[in-house]
């Protein structure tokens, strides 16, 4: 702390040449100062771990021994000759794809019906946002765990209604959509966010249309759903980059099995870094990954001015 | 009379869905009492509760007890948290209030590192750090939350800065005038209006730093310093009559902190989540 107090804080309040001391304290030294910590951990641990990231990624690194340069060949292996690479970037993808669209649409349906109903809803809020605040953590995987093996409850459940069960995680089949259902489950912070964007579109917009003779379905169509998409693409880019990063689940229910079913990218990444300390091979998996999330980013933010409607009145998300 | 039907349909579609979304949890605070035989039952009740599923799972980890763990886990989150809100405020008040030249430059700076993905900085910080012999210890937790990083620093200060801009600058300029320098204004003056946003603060670096489950499982490798994750994961990893009882029990204590917080907090947390998209 002291570290911070001393040029800000050794100074007579009764000093006579107040406004020279004010004009020194709004030199750009003290904004410095307050940054400092920041301005220290973005140099000192994300940049220049990125830049050392991206050398080791063209080297043999196995925090071991020395390493060598090895030019392009890490990137060159994984692209060309990696199956594993192929397949967690496969599991991924159906894992993005099914789970972020699936996640977003479960929480606007919610979030639309929830704008309504005045009375509970906060009980209702509660219960559909607390999976997501406890769910990404190891004891819920574990939970998940009991639900969906082979002696289960899911397949006594299931059973009820005729539906043959089977080891929900054992079996390669089934056991990424199991991490997809635990995912989904947490829908409740992009609902939070929907039902705050639900808020701020101003009343008068539905007023002046019923007057115009909109019903309910154009009014949604036409009102509600355009006036959401800041709040939509704002949720789409975090659900994205989150599910890209996958990993608790994935490592702690099925650890990337049964047969690489569930061998996400970071649990990949992961496997190769530290159970095999291939540390350069790994940072090239993470650069390729950096690479894939930024194009994916990008392309959303390049379509984003073709379906997210900006208004000025309205700041959503 | 059409809208009264359908309010109805909607009140009972919410309430099943919401059942629904909450059962699992149901059947853990039930099942936890259970035996291994009746874990397969989708009703939450256990025939014969065993309460003992608490007890003996507490001490399952031989030479170990979840008291340690607790104590551990609750150290860490005391030391990380004390580090973020002096470091994440102090940040916060200098972007919100100062100006500096690059100010701009820096922020946008600050809010593309929140879309950087953990993984590329995992490898080379673990590298650094094991340089500096920190593994086993807590140093990798709690230097990066003095620096204002770590689990969700940057968007901590990012949803302070949102807040303070919030707090009016008529304070700053009179308590100026009076001869405040920028650290008192910041110690006196704006530091006790965010109450409410270090409330959530606070909560969600006390949670993120909990769940951070890949972070422990890197820095952390000997038994005695292990966090509850960690040994939750340890105890389901154990060979043997694996005893699901006693693992659910274990792991619904486990997340009893992070629930009282949320009772205690809830209107402001979801409030936050709502305003800055949190998770």
């Amino acid at each position: 702390m002291s570290r911070y107090e001393n040029p800000l804080i050794h100074r007579s309040p009764h000093s006579k040449s107040i406004g020279k001391a004010l004009k020194r304290w709004e030199s750009p030294l003290a904004g410095y100062l307050f940054i400092s910590p920041w301005l220290l951990g973005f140099f000192a641990l994300t940049l220049y771990p990125m830049m050392l990231s991206l050398y080791y990624s063209f080297t043999d690194y196995t925090l071991m021994k020395g390493m060598d340069w090895v030019g392009f060949d890490n990137y060159k292996n994984i692209l060309l000759e990696d199956d594993k690479f192929v397949q967690s970037l496969i599991v991924t993808f159906k894992f993005v794809v099914v789970s972020v669209p699936a996640r977003l649409l479960a929480a606007l349906l919610i979030a639309l019906a929830l704008n309504k109903a005045v009375t509970g809803i906060s009980a209702y809020r509660i219960a559909i946002y607390f999976p997501s605040l406890i769910g990404g953590s190891i004891a819920v995987s574990m939970l998940w765990e009991t639900i969906f093996g082979v002696d289960g409850w899911m397949n006594r459940f299931l059973g009820v209604f005729g539906i043959q069960g089977r080891g929900w995680i054992s079996d390669p089949q089934t056991a990424l959509w199991t991490l997809v259902l635990l995912t989904v489950w947490q829908f409740g912070s992009a609902m939070v966010i929907f039902l705050a964007g639900l808020k701020q579109i101003p009343r008068e917009l539905y007023e002046a249309s019923s007057v115009d003779g909109a019903g309910r379905w154009t009014q949604s169509w036409r009102i509600t759903l355009p006036m959401l998409t800041p709040v939509l693409y704002f949720n789409l880019i975090m659900a994205v980059i989150g599910a890209f990063q996958m990993f608790t689940a994935a490592y702690v229910i099925t650890r990337g099995g049964p047969m690489n079913s569930t061998m996400v990218y970071a649990v990949y990444l992961y496997e190769r870094a530290f159970n095999r300390y291939q540390m350069g091979y790994a940072s090239s998996l993470a650069w390729i990954l950096l690479s894939m999330i930024a194009v994916i980013a990008g392309i959303l933010a390049l379509t984003s001015k073709y379906w997210v409607f900006y208004e000025t009145e309205s700041k959503g998300g | 009379m059409s809208g009264r039907i359908f309010s109805v349909i909607r009140h009972s579609f919410l309430f099943i869905f919401s059942l629904v979304m909450i059962y699992p949890l149901i059947w853990w605070m039930g099942s936890s009492l259970k035996s291994n035989a009746e874990m397969s039952s989708p009703y939450p009740f256990p025939l014969v509760p065993l309460w003992n599923n608490f007890g003996e799972g507490w001490n399952a980890i031989p030479g170990f007890s979840f008291t340690d763990f607790y104590l551990n886990t609750f150290m860490l989150e005391l030391a990380v948290i004390n580090a973020t809100v002096v470091s994440c405020t102090l940040v916060a008040f200098g972007f919100a209030r100062l100006d500096f030249p690059l100010k701009k430059f820096w922020f946008s700076i600050l809010l593309l590192t929140l879309m950087l993905p953990a993984q590329v900085l995992v490898i080379p910080q673990y590298a650094m750090f094991h340089q500096f012999g920190w593994i086993d210890t807590y140093w990798p937790f709690i230097v990066p939350h003095l620096l204002a990083g770590g689990s969700g620093g940057t968007f901590f200060v990012f949803l302070l800065v949102q807040f303070i801009r919030g707090v009016p600058k008529e304070l700053d300029e009179s308590a100026k005038i009076d001869g405040c320098s920028w650290f008192g204004i910041y110690l006196l003056i704006v530091m006790p209006l965010t109450r409410s946003a270090l409330i959530t603060v606070i909560i969600f670096c006390f949670l993120w730093n909990w769940d951070d489950f890949l972070g422990h499982l890197l820095y952390i490798n000997s038994v005695d310093k292990y966090t509850v994750g960690l040994a939750l994961k340890m105890l389901s990893d154990s060979e043997g009559n694996q005893q699901w009882g006693q693992l659910l029990a274990m792991s619904l204590v486990s997340i009893l902190p992070a629930t009282l917080l949320f009772a205690a907090a809830q209107k402001q947390l979801v409030e936050s989540v709502a305003t800055t998209g949190m998770k």
